[in-house]
């Protein structure tokens, strides 16, 4: 029997989490002499607040969709990519240089060979701790984190030596072409005749993401591939035992894993910045973790955690403008939504079981 | 019912917060961060000297990646902030873009030039003000080597390195001079563990006096330099303080006057590209009680000599800028 009731899983168990991380959020805020309750207050109307709020907020929730999906379908092969940092920056260089290469004719081509570049770099980068961990046993947690430091170097001196234009100071790339611009959805909503999300980066790539969520879905609970990444998951030798070669099933869930989070370029790369620059991902890669931690590991779940933490990051973007609260002091709330609903998930979980054990009792007896 | 009226409490006090900002000055930071004690310190000084002088209020943001430039700027020109004033060449490409977005705002932008109708551009001619200061620590060099230290190997920086190296010239001929840059990103202008480095690094190499062109990593060398019982010299803001009596002296960029006129001029900020030089005051070298014992007169006498030969003309120092390369080394 299921200690919990599903909704109180999803939803209850998540909900208390970020509500403990906000009350000690607060108190810090407190302690520092500024207004919790105005703190609060900036951080909702700066993100949901406005159409323009939420314009960032559905932007930073894409790529968090990314990310989260790529740890997610690790989590589903009990694998630890910690490196989505590192192929989302590769797949940054593999939207670039499709990007470059050609002068687009329209955007919808363009997209299609990003796409398919992001993802080929992003599978690529995971591909060799894939590999180590497959065949050698290497720690993917070991292997992929330090490749996101190989990966920072590496486009670090292509930006520097290789493809920063003549004349610039600035260690970027060109802009891309414009047949290479995404349509935004501001965009998309003036074609419809009702303008929306007006000078906001979200663009079409949010389509793109929640199509992958369903895509992901499908695949780990509705194809033959999916059922033995749960499987090896689940028990290796039980896997091993009905066939599975873990080496195929390793590479594969985190080759996919590194295709999706390199995807996550598409969003910041080729929708917002429109060249590539250092430091693109700005940890999406590590808050994918957070959020596929606190998404459970299923696409909803993902969803609607990358949707609180692009909350949290435009909220917090919008509290370093308008207050003097220390941009250090956003990082700190966002860790402590990452601690409680992460690390610290069974600290909700156990008292809530015991809760629910409670409640169930009598109600049980009373059907006997 | 409840949560509306909390939205609508808060859409009220953001409104009235905005109105009040209505036409206040802005002021961006860049990575290096406010408080790196020369080039961003100089442009928050400007600030402070507008905000006493006028009791008026200004906005400022420190960046916080590269990624968020754009969201940055957006978000201070549509709260009317204007003028918008930004420190550092690195936000030369989004201002293209964001600026024509915002034609009634006018913005500044230090140490780049933006080709826009509402785009103030300051620049600094660095090459004369490291010219001086090169003058000066070929004079106070016992050993004939001095050093330079640049932050990001960028054009601008090879600028400052040029001119530092015709002054040291000019003064001793046969001088050396060891040049070495911190690194290739952005992160070379906030690493004062490797300024450190390659200022001891330099001093193995026989050079007593060493200039600091790099941001926040200017600490690290200005540190180890008194460490070490050598000579350095500051960039940007006045660094005398930092270790009196072994600072040389500081290569002044007056990026403060920059933005104390662009906040003066407020709204009706003069757009186009304005050159502060050695005329304009907009460089120079830094004399205070804290160096006054290191500078003697003669030293001086040489270098305030050479400036109104700048001045007149009758000098004139390469700018690295105008052609990639430097006719002495």
């Amino acid at each position: 029997m299921k200690r919990l009731p599903d909704w109180a899983d999803v939803v209850l168990v998540p909900l208390i989490s970020v509500v403990l991380a906000f009350v000690i959020s607060a108190l810090v805020i407190l302690a520092i002499g500024e207004n919790p309750v105005e703190a609060l207050q900036i951080m909702l109307t700066g993100a949901l607040g406005s159409a323009y709020g939420w314009g960032y907020t559905l932007y930073y929730a894409t790529n968090f969709m990314f990310t989260g999906l790529a740890v997610a379908v690790a989590f589903h092969a009990s694998q630890f990519n910690i490196g989505g940092e590192g192929q989302a920056t590769l797949g940054g260089l593999g939207v670039a240089v499709v990007c470059l290469a050609f002068d687009w004719p329209h955007w919808t081509l363009a997209l299609a060979a990003a796409t398919v570049g992001a993802a080929v770099f992003g599978a690529a980068w995971a591909a060799v701790p894939a590999w180590l961990q497959a065949k050698r046993g290497s720690h993917i947690v070991i292997t992929t984190i330090m490749f996101n430091f190989i990966g920072a170097s590496l486009l670090n001196y292509l930006l520097v030596n290789v493809m920063r234009p003549v004349g610039s100071m600035d260690p970027a790339t060109a802009r891309f072409p414009a047949g290479a611009k995404l349509p935004t959805l501001f965009d998309m909503t003036s074609a419809l005749g009702m303008p929306l999300f007006k000078s906001t980066p979200v663009n079409v790539t949010l389509f793109i993401a929640l199509a992958a969520c369903v895509a992901v879905w499908l695949l780990i609970w509705r194809t033959r591939l999916g059922y033995m990444i749960r499987a090896f998951g689940r028990s290796e030798p039980a896997a091993v035992y009905a066939g599975i070669s873990p080496v195929k099933i390793t590479m594969y869930a985190l080759l996919i894993s590194g295709a999706l989070a390199g995807m996550m370029a598409i969003n910041a790369t080729m929708g917002e910045q429109k060249r590539l620059i250092l430091n693109a991902v700005e940890g999406a890669g590590f808050i994918g973790i957070a959020v596929a931690l606190m998404g459970r590991s299923h696409p909803f779940g993902v969803f609607l955690a990358a949707l609180l933490f692009g909350f949290l990051f435009q909220g917090g973007a919008e509290l370093a403008l308008w207050t003097t609260i220390p941009r250090e002091l956003i990082t700190v709330i966002q860790a402590l939504v990452i601690l409680f609903t992460g690390a610290l998930d069974n600290m909700v979980r156990m008292p809530l079981e015991r809760l629910f054990l409670a409640l169930r009792r009598p109600d049980g007896e009373a059907r006997r | 019912m409840t949560l509306k009226q909390t939205f609508l409490g808060a859409a009220a006090t953001l409104a009235l917060t905005s109105g009040a900002a209505l036409a206040d000055p802005a002021l961006i930071f860049d990575l290096g961060g406010k408080f790196d004690k020369s080039f961003n310190e100089a442009a928050f000084a400007g600030a402070e000297r507008w905000k006493e002088e006028t009791g008026g209020t200004y906005k400022e943001l420190e960046m916080q990646s590269e990624a968020q430039r754009e969201q940055a700027l957006r978000r201070l020109a549509e709260t009317g902030a204007n003028p918008v004033v930004m420190t550092g060449f690195a936000f030369g490409d989004v201002l293209n873009t964001v600026a024509p977005d915002f034609p009634d705002t006018k913005f500044a932008i230090i140490d780049m030039v933006v080709e826009q109708p509402n785009v103030r551009s300051v620049v600094f001619t660095e090459e004369q003000g490291s010219y001086l200061v090169g003058m000066m620590a070929a004079m106070a060099s016992k050993t004939g080597t001095v050093g330079f230290i640049g932050g990001m190997d960028i054009p601008l920086i090879r600028k400052f390195a040029c001119g530092y190296v015709q002054g040291v010239k000019a003064a001793n001929p046969d001088a050396t001079v060891i040049e070495n840059m911190t690194g290739t990103t952005p992160a070379a202008w906030n690493d004062p563990v490797k300024g450190a480095e390659l200022a001891k690094a330099q001093k193995a190499q026989g050079a007593d006096v060493i200039y600091a062109a790099a941001g926040g990593t200017g600490i690290g060398v200005l540190q180890a330099a008194a460490d070490e019982g050598i000579l350095s010299i500051g960039v940007d803001s006045n660094q005398n303080h930092l270790h009196p009596g072994k600072v040389l002296t500081s290569m002044m960029k007056r990026v403060d006057n920059a933005v104390y006129e662009a906040f003066k001029a407020g709204p009706d900020l003069e757009t186009g590209i304005n050159v502060m030089d050695l005329t304009a005051e907009g460089v120079g070298y830094s004399l205070d009680d804290n160096n006054a014992a290191l500078v003697t007169d003669e030293m001086k006498a040489a270098v305030d000599a050479a400036a109104e030969k700048i001045k007149s003309g009758e000098i004139s120092v390469h700018d690295y800028m105008s052609d990639n390369t430097c006719p002495v080394s």
